[in-house]
């Protein structure tokens, strides 16, 4: 608590009130925040297909799972779509945690030629928009790889970001370079010492990065939409977008695909709040 | 002598030492991929602009790209729509994240997590799976329920999405319901790091409650207020995925902004030297604004 608010010692009572009420106004803005969501998963437990002269309600008027048949009966693929976007998610997390935290390594300790040109071209480019590398990275897949309607093409453009090299060389500079010195004495060599001594001591951030990496990525649709044609490769996201052109009316089953799209993160966001909450201030707040 | 003394210098400087071959050692793999699909991109990005692109034989046609880009009326339309999303969107979202931060502020870590995870609960849902349901939020039949709220006060059920007097407005009311929680937990965490001092300081000189939050608050929180800003500014200028799920730029485009227009032209019109142009256009104004918060960090940052 910050001295922002007065303490109102001369009177708990006012303090307890203004407190209450700022939770009634918290939780009522908290509503309308939460209120699309709660809508998303109610809706998606009703009757797949309406009866005319039905209006809508928020609780549906019988609990059925009928709707997520009817989702998943859509295509034979329905179900693959999940697990493909895990395939893609996992790999490319992978990928980052590896060679961007190897990498910011690289960048904050070790004293190579080229490293600070290097670093600050990697900076440049994370200010690009991604219109702009769109287009041309789209005919390099498509046309130049041949590699529409594969996982790779879906995984390695994201397999490493600038701006997880970026995220991690900041958490290592704050590393004491004495102790790395210290080990590089004792005949260990960089590798010893990254795998050894800093990613032992890393841990939060990597797992910042981890989870970060892996909500982007497996709520992503443009990049996983322009290189997969074929529904057996789509993404859940892609082909939620792909239910939801191909049935305008279907209110419930659209409402249970996107809570199946959804759901994974909702898993992971109870199960480790944590690091998402943390992972919203790294690299935002100036130190 | 002082010839031996340039090529040891010489000699210092290109040694290879072992921190080097490690320090490319590991970044070797980030390297490739960055030059592969970063660099190589950039670069192509650039020549394609210039070209009448044809999968094979691609002509070389000069600024064409630029000067029809300038020609093009749904291009000022796109620019237009853009900015007025911007203008409302992104300070009103500060606005409302900023007040909110504030009124979490008195309560104890604990309470203060639970709310935090609240607000940033609707962030982490996929926009694909948030578009599908504000679709249906914005229903245009009677049960929409918007206009079953319309219909509460008795005002008759609007064409929300598919009117050009609302379209808009439905998109940014969109923006600014759910994507608070960063901006909160951000302006949070600033506010945590005000020193109490001040605010006591502030109280002796008879500093009420506003007045601290104007004479404290909001000049300690400036620094943080231009990142918001900017990088607000930055990812309004790139929308794309709500309007391309809810209105595809319509009704009688007046949905379409500068990123959807950069995706029609390459991936629906096959104009991909057209839709490069753009996107370096849009590319140069987005540095020019990120360059100018660096000069304002640099000149405007006071404790």
């Amino acid at each position: 608590m910050t001295g922002l608010y007065s303490k109102h010692l001369e009177n708990r009572k006012k303090a307890v009130f203004r407190n209450i009420l700022l939770t009634f106004v918290l939780i009522f803005l908290a509503l309308v925040t939460l209120f699309p969501i709660f809508y998303m998963i109610m809706s998606s437990f009703g009757p797949a297909v309406a009866t005319s002269g039905d209006t809508r309600s928020i609780f549906p008027k019988r609990w059925t799972l009928d709707s997520y048949r009817a989702f998943f009966n859509f295509s034979p693929h329905s179900l693959r779509w999940i697990g493909n976007s895990f395939i893609v998610s996992i790999c490319t997390v992978l990928g980052n945690v590896v060679f961007a935290s190897m990498a910011g390594y690289a960048f904050a300790k070790i004293n190579f030629k080229g490293s600070k040109w290097l670093f600050g071209l990697m900076l440049v480019a994370m200010m690009i928009p991604y219109q702009v590398t769109q287009v041309p990275l789209y005919i390099l897949i498509s046309n130049k790889l041949k590699m529409t309607n594969t996982y790779a093409a879906m995984i390695l453009p994201g397999i490493v970001t600038s701006y997880n090299i970026f995220l991690s060389k900041q958490f290592f500079q704050s590393i004491p370079t004495p102790l790395l010195e210290s080990a590089k004495l004792d005949g260990c060599t960089q590798m010893g010492i990254f795998t050894r001594i800093v990613l032992p001591l890393s841990k939060t951030v990597l797992a910042v990065m981890a989870i970060n990496t892996f909500m982007s990525t497996w709520n992503t649709f443009f990049w996983p939409f322009l290189v997969t044609s074929r529904d057996s490769m789509f993404t859940i996201q892609v082909g939620l977008k792909t239910f939801k052109f191909a049935n305008e009316t279907l209110f419930a089953p659209m409402m249970a695909g996107a809570t199946l799209s959804a759901l994974p993160m909702f898993i992971l966001f109870f199960a480790l709040q944590k690091y998402f909450l943390e992972g919203v201030t790294v690299g935002a707040v100036k130190g | 002598m002082s010839k031996n003394k340039v090529t040891g210098s010489f000699r210092r400087r290109f040694k290879i030492t072992s921190d080097d071959r490690w320090g490319w050692l590991f970044i070797a793999a980030a390297l490739l991929v960055f030059i592969i699909f970063t660099l190589y991109p950039v670069f192509s990005a650039v020549r394609t602009s210039f070209l009448k692109y044809k999968p094979f034989g691609s002509q070389f046609i000069g600024w064409k790209n630029y000067t029809d880009t300038f020609k093009n009326a749904l291009f000022f339309k796109a620019v237009k729509n853009t900015l007025v999303y911007t203008v409302v969107v992104v300070p009103l979202s500060l606005l409302i994240s900023f007040s909110i931060a504030i009124m979490i502020l008195p309560f104890k870590k604990g309470t203060q997590s639970v709310f935090k995870a609240i607000y940033y609960l609707p962030g982490i849902a996929s926009g694909v799976a948030l578009s599908v349901v504000w679709l249906w939020i914005y229903d245009s039949s009677p049960s929409g329920l918007f206009n079953q709220v319309l219909a509460f006060f008795h005002i008759p059920p609007q064409n929300w999405l598919s009117s050009s007097k609302t379209s808009m407005l439905s998109l940014m009311l969109m923006a600014l319901l759910s994507g608070q929680g960063g901006n909160i937990i951000i302006y949070i965490a600033a506010m945590m790091g005000i020193d109490n001092s001040l605010f006591e300081a502030a109280e002796l000189d008879g500093a009420g409650f506003f007045k601290k939050i104007y004479y404290v608050v909001f000049p300690l929180c400036k620094p943080t207020t231009l990142f918001l800003l900017v990088t607000g500014v930055i990812g309004s200028f790139q929308v794309f995925q709500n309007a391309f799920m809810m209105t595809g730029g319509g009704p009688d485009n007046s949905t379409t902004m500068i990123g959807l227009l950069i995706y029609k032209n390459a991936f629906e019109y096959s104009k991909f030297g057209l839709a490069c142009a753009q996107a370096i256009l849009l590319a140069i104004v987005i540095s020019a604004i990120s360059l100018l918060q660096f000069k304002l960090m640099g000149v405007d940052v006071e404790y």
